[in-house]
């Protein structure tokens, strides 16, 4: 597998696959959530200018409470996801893949004043690049692991055609390759399928067009087309 | 069996249990008898995935009923429980018993933030050059206009917004200071210690420095009040802080990591308290410490009733609890 697999295996003894989000996807959207806070100092700023001191002491709170507990409340109530997260599609999850709770997400929030040290993050980004699922050093106490979430998944039907039996002593690990050939190929440009194809021109005696079309009525064969 | 009779079998009971995963997750209202039915679907759930990877079905399956049975896995063994109930149990019992609990911690932080504030108030008085040492001549000057007895503001009260404004100023300065003494200590202590003594020393030279120029009736009363609050909240996020160091120090029979994450539980805690006296400190010193229209004698009163208040908190209060 991948190395950003991450397998959790759950008390009904079935493994969970996770894939853990990297360093890029996270900065873009630290930087989404970080302009939303910005933009909501601006208005505030605007409107509380016409309250004077009184209106600078609710700056104030307003602005320790989003620098402390926006991502916090976010998690809390929302799966996990903030705003700059739900839009690369990330989630934070405990490492066993539960939701995390009060305390492991303020803790990764908290600590956030060390990894941003000595500048712009840049303890949280060694501890990225070097641990295991892109921690920084608040994930790493509260074992917290941020993944993608995935949200739709692609079916891709296999084109379908006539089946046609593969040739007998195929391993089950070779099913599954033409299976995931033919489930990919829309994806492919034929040139690079054809070029796949010939590959196994041992197995179907083809080569070029002809060969990707006969891999595909192999699978239509073995995902039980008959 | 093969994948597309497998699929044609199931269709109908995934794109159930997913519609049942959905309204949990939104929390809409969903019939009791379905809720029941919940776990008996998500094992379900888990039994076709491990048939689907057993026989090496398509990974578009796969995948998908990962996800579905990720979705439900975190529904199943999600913790929620009462918020309000939680918090008065810990306010009434789990939080001093907690710090009785790692009582030297408490002593090591109380030593690093007390002490030095101690002998530095100390060294101050008696010789006043020792101030420079910490702060530079421009602070200092800072510090004594702020006190000054015969400055415009003192005598005088300030106006409710002006008092809602410092409110808004202790919230954001204080509890800050607080969290960076406490996650300071993730470098295997260093930086929790570092706040401690830094801290201690500031305001050990302030004290001696004020009281050794005379400026005792302005600066006394204004902080003996809320000082029982911050102060000891400043050293028990260090102690949090320390709490992490050490277990990155001495993990035991168990990897640093699993270490640092078991301490980081207990350390939060300590941190629930901390923001909560933060809160209470911020108000005392806003709406009441800078108040004029009560003499010392009732500020100095009331603060000894605050910092009794504080100690008998500690001392007492959750003796019976258990965990």
């Amino acid at each position: 597998m991948l190395d950003t697999y991450r397998e959790i295996e759950t008390p009904e003894g079935v493994e969970l696959h996770l894939r853990a989000a990297g360093t890029v996807s996270r900065a873009l959207a630290f930087s989404i959530d970080f302009s939303v806070r910005v933009l909501i100092y601006i208005l505030l700023s605007i409107v509380l200018a016409f309250a004077g001191r009184m209106g600078k002491g609710i700056f104030l709170i307003a602005f320790f409470l989003l620098e402390w507990f926006y991502p916090v409340l976010f998690e809390m109530y929302w799966h996990g996801e903030t705003p700059g997260k739900r839009m690369f599609g990330l989630r934070v999850l405990n490492d066993n893949g539960t939701p995390v709770g009060w305390g492991a997400s303020l803790v990764r929030n908290l600590l956030r004043a060390v990894d941003f040290l000595p500048l712009f993050y840049c303890f949280g980004l060694v501890s990225m690049l070097i641990s295991r699922d892109f921690k920084r050093l608040g994930d790493l106490a509260a074992g917290t692991v941020v993944v993608y979430h995935e949200r739709a998944t692609r079916v891709a039907p296999i084109p379908d055609l006539p089946a046609i039996a593969p040739p007998l002593g195929l391993s089950v690990v070779e099913q599954r390759a033409l299976i995931t050939f033919a489930e990919r190929s829309p994806r492919l440009t034929e040139v690079r399928a054809e070029e796949l194809a010939d590959l196994l021109t041992p197995v179907t005696g083809m080569q070029g067009r002809a060969g990707t079309q006969r891999l595909y009525q192999m699978a239509n064969w073995l995902v039980g087309k008959r | 069996m093969n994948q597309q009779d497998f699929e044609r079998r199931n269709e109908a009971y995934w794109q159930a249990t997913e519609a049942l995963i959905d309204s949990l997750a939104q929390r809409k209202r969903v019939m009791p008898i379905d809720a029941a039915e919940f776990p008996r679907r998500y094992r379900q759930l888990c039994k076709h995935l491990a048939l689907a990877r057993e026989r090496q079905y398509a990974s578009h399956l796969t995948e998908r009923l990962n996800q579905l049975m990720l979705r439900g896995h975190q529904h199943l063994y999600s913790a929620r429980a009462g918020f309000l109930s939680h918090i008065l149990q810990f306010i009434g019992g789990a939080f001093p018993a907690l710090i009785r609990r790692e009582w030297r911690l408490f002593w090591l932080a109380f030593l690093l933030f007390f002490g030095p504030a101690l002998l530095m108030g100390w060294a101050v008085y008696e010789r006043p050059e020792m101030a420079y040492t910490v702060m530079s001549p421009a602070q200092i000057f800072q510090v004594e206009e702020m006190y000054r007895p015969d400055a415009p503001h003192i005598g005088r009260e300030r106006g409710a917004d002006n008092d809602f404004y410092m409110f808004g100023v202790y919230i954001w300065n204080n509890i800050r200071i607080g969290f960076q003494t406490f996650a300071g200590g993730i470098f295997f202590g260093i930086g929790s210690i570092f706040f401690l003594l830094f801290n201690g020393l500031y305001i050990g030279v302030i004290a001696g420095h004020l009281t050794e120029v005379g400026y005792t009736r302005t600066f006394w009363p204004f902080v003996a009040g809320h000082g029982a609050f911050e102060l000891t909240a400043i050293m028990l996020s260090g102690m949090a802080g320390l709490k992490l160091g050490f277990a990155l120090l001495a993990p035991g029979r168990r990897t640093r990591l699993d270490a640092l994450r078991e301490a980081a539980k207990v350390s939060i805690k300590i941190i629930y308290g901390v923001i909560g006296m933060l809160v209470i400190a911020a108000f005392i010193e806003a709406f009441w410490s800078a108040s004029t229209l009560v003499g010392p004698a009732t500020k100095y009163s009331v603060a000894g009733a605050l910092w009794g208040l504080v100690v008998l908190y500690f001392l007492l209060v959750g003796r019976g609890h258990a965990d």
